[in-house]
């Protein structure tokens, strides 16, 4: 038998450590804006031939795009980003580079004007925290029949958006290495990772409800460690099944949404993990009064006992 | 047991139903013909514009404005002849067009964009009659302006044409030529315009630019020809004239193309990702749960059909994301068994009968399937919100198809399973625990 409560400041110290490596790669590498965000044209195109990526850089210098950010794609194809670009302009870049390379298939072209850029950061900005407002709220209110309804919500979110926080963590770093982006795709794939890491969250907790219903035990830990191995077999096995299907799409499902497959892998497995090891953990901590643990490590004010 | 029995001919009637309305996929039933797929699956390109408002009549409102633009580039896409597009408002002055299947976007662009407005110019003379010339040598040109039959003077623009221009093929130079008519108060106009000009040029300009300038023969009332075109541009200019020049300019502020054999590619590969993810969890339910776990690979078959058959019908747009969604609910459809499975097994081992064990299982995972299925159901609704305020096509069908995944789910959850699972019970058929992956 796990005693999943007793190491609750082991889980505690897993997460801080990864919530500072987050804190540090989000302050130096930040996150690689897509066009969604940072605004601008993004083109997908094949050659027939197979093309040096140095020379598609001099070919672009050529026709006026200095700042192009080039990529090549698993698939061998090449993922240019420029600034925001008329459709004349792709007209006359796709004929400049069918001219010195042959045959150009133009597979997929987005552009975004800075005038939508803006508003989708501060819409997706927005989404985030009214989803967590709603769900905090139904939750106090599904919880209503225990003491203290809203903090039941409260330690249900904390952990979502610290799934939210590693996530955004992974993407930094992945943007630093490969310079993965983020964009609208990446803002539903987190939205999804809320939904995701709610929903296991809420299992334990309807679990721990009903055991102090039942009355299993007087300690509130013993009632909170108990339901989390009765659930635990539950969440390992959804998430099993869950993953299965998110990595067979992430391995043969196509480019498009590679990224957003690797959004819901992440979220999926640092989700179950909140689920099991940090939400039901943050009730027992609340209970006991033991907030003050966490900095009881600050030389400021004195150690409790 | 009766209950039960109605229950699972109720089951069958709908999953025959579904089945019957998704096969084969692209069969027509009650009107619908095939799965509607979004534009990242069979390519096409996805057009925000913005309107400048500003520019508009004064004496317009901004909802009539918008209106008329609307409608405009409803004809205009209606005469291209696009299947299935999509035009709709967003927010007070965005406009979303979706043209599926497009074969040359960049002309698609050209027509649908362009304010398209027509007018008829004279050259511009100077103080001693002579036509004034610019720096580079380009001839000047003022708008012609005349009488109209209320008195009124009056520019003469592509407002006074007849709704008719038609593309022709000129007889002596082999050429592209658009014809057009003038209507009652246009043709006031043109007489007045072609007898003050008779043996000059008379500029035909669209929005600005000049497209021809031919010299004018005779006086003309009723009709006419724009020549200088290719054989493109006059089919272009046609629609639009037809279509009447938009009332604000239009500038695009997003837009996505894709090419359809890349969503054909994508459409191909992310099926058979799902098919076998979908193989590997029925595989795991099986093994894992046993007897329970074939009933759940059962039910997983019947909400699959299900979803499938709702998303035909409504219709529901399918894009990659949108599949997604799907996948992913087939995952918390899978959930919900899991719940309930693991809670008749506890019941089981605390030593109740079966039948009260699958009738414990369900009633008390319940709590937890509805309130971890709202919470998604937040999660969608915030999502559909944002995908409309962007007009980002990919996040809205991640949102419904998630929404609807989860709806049926709950569905097929409380009511197949528990259905089937009792009636297997009932039946006495498999009495052993150990089917039921327990062991007492």
């Amino acid at each position: 038998m796990i005693d999943f409560v007793g190491k609750r400041y082991k889980f505690f110290l897993v997460s801080g450590v990864l919530i500072l490596v987050g804190i540090i790669s989000l302050a130096v590498f930040r996150l690689q804006p897509g066009v969604d965000f940072a605004s601008g044209s993004a083109i997908t195109i094949r050659f027939d031939r197979p093309i040096d990526q140095g020379d598609l850089r001099t070919a672009l210098l050529n026709l006026g795009y200095d700042q192009a950010i080039i990529q090549k794609t698993p698939d061998g194809d090449f993922f240019i980003r420029v600034r925001e670009i008329s459709p004349g302009e792709k007209e006359s870049l796709t004929t400049g580079l069918e001219d010195k390379f042959g045959k150009v298939t133009v597979l997929d072209f987005y552009s975004v004007s800075p005038v939508i850029a803006a508003r989708t950061g501060r819409d997706a900005g927005i989404a985030i925290i009214v989803a967590a407002v709603f769900i905090l709220a139904y939750i106090a209110w599904a919880f209503r029949k225990m003491p203290r309804p809203f903090r039941w919500g409260t330690c249900a979110i904390i952990p979502i958006l610290h799934d939210v926080f590693i996530v955004l963590t992974v993407f930094s770093i992945l943007g630093w290495l490969l310079g993965v982006e983020v964009d609208a795709l990446f803002i539903t794939g987190v939205l999804a990772v809320v939904g995701y890491g709610i929903n296991n969250t809420i299992v334990v907790f309807d679990r721990i409800r009903d055991n102090m219903t039942r009355g299993i035990s007087r300690d509130f830990a013993t009632v909170v460690n108990s339901s989390v191995l009765e659930t635990f077999t539950r969440s390992l096995n959804t998430s099993l099944t869950t993953l299965f299907v998110i990595l067979a799409l992430y391995l043969l499902g196509g480019v498009t949404i590679r990224n957003f497959m690797l959004v819901l892998l992440v979220g999926v497995v640092v989700g179950t993990y909140s689920a099991s090891c940090i939400a039901p953990q943050l009730l027992v901590v609340w209970d006991r009064g033991e907030w003050g643990h966490f900095f009881s490590w600050l030389p400021i004010g004195k150690r409790k006992s | 047991m009766r209950k039960d029995f109605w229950m699972l001919i109720f089951i069958v009637a709908l999953f025959g139903l579904a089945l019957w309305i998704i096969t084969p996929i692209d069969s027509e039933r009650f009107g619908r013909h095939g799965m509607q797929l979004g534009l990242d699956l069979k390519g096409g390109s996805h057009l925000v514009y913005e309107a400048d408002l500003s520019k508009k009549d004064p004496s317009q409102s901004d909802a009539d404005a918008m209106a008329g633009v609307i409608q405009k580039i409803e004809r205009r896409v209606n005469e291209y002849g696009v299947t299935e597009p999509l035009i709709q408002q967003l927010g007070t002055d965005r406009i979303l067009v979706q043209l599926p299947g497009v074969r040359d976007i960049n002309e698609a662009i050209r027509l649908l964009g362009q304010t398209a407005q027509l007018d008829f110019r004279e050259q511009k003379l100077g103080p001693d009659g002579k036509p004034v010339v610019n720096d580079k040598g380009e001839q000047e040109w003022v708008i012609a302006k005349a009488k109209g039959s209320d008195g009124q003077e009056k520019e003469l623009t592509g407002k006074y044409l007849k709704p008719n221009a038609q593309v022709v093929i000129s007889q002596q130079k082999n050429e592209p030529e658009v014809a057009f008519e003038w209507n009652s108060e246009g043709a006031v106009l043109f007489k007045q315009v072609t007898e003050r000009n008779l043996k000059k040029p008379l500029g035909i300009f669209l929005d600005g630019k000049l497209i021809s300038a031919p010299i004018v023969q005779a006086v003309i009332e009723d009709r006419g020809v724009i020549t200088g075109l290719t054989i493109s541009e006059a089919k272009t200019l046609a629609i639009q004239l037809n279509s009447g020049a938009l009332d604000v300019p239009l500038t695009i502020i997003q837009r996505s193309d894709i090419d359809a054999t890349l969503g054909a590619d994508s459409l191909h590969k992310s099926l058979i990702a799902g098919l076998i993810g979908l193989t590997l969890v029925i595989l795991f339910m099986i093994i894992y749960y046993r007897v329970p776990g074939v009933i759940a690979a059962i039910a997983l078959a019947i909400y699959a059909t299900l979803v499938l058959s709702v998303f035909k019908m409504m219709p529901v747009v399918l894009t990659l994301p949108g599949m997604a969604g799907f996948i992913v609910s087939i995952g918390m459809a899978v959930d919900a068994n899991v719940l309930i499975f693991e809670r008749m097994k506890e019941e089981l081992r605390s030593g109740k009968t079966l039948g009260a064990a699958v009738d414990a299982g369900f009633n008390r995972a319940w709590s937890a399937i509805r309130d971890s299925n709202i919470t998604t159901f937040i999660a969608c609704g915030v999502l559909y919100w944002l995908g409309g305020t962007l007009g980002a096509f990919m996040v809205r069908g991640f949102a419904v198809t998630l929404f609807i995944g989860v709806l049926l789910s709950m569905f097929t959850a409380i009511t197949v399973s528990r259905t089937f699972l009792r009636l297997l019970v009932a039946s006495h058929w498999v009495t052993s625990l150990r089917a039921y992956g327990v062991k007492r």
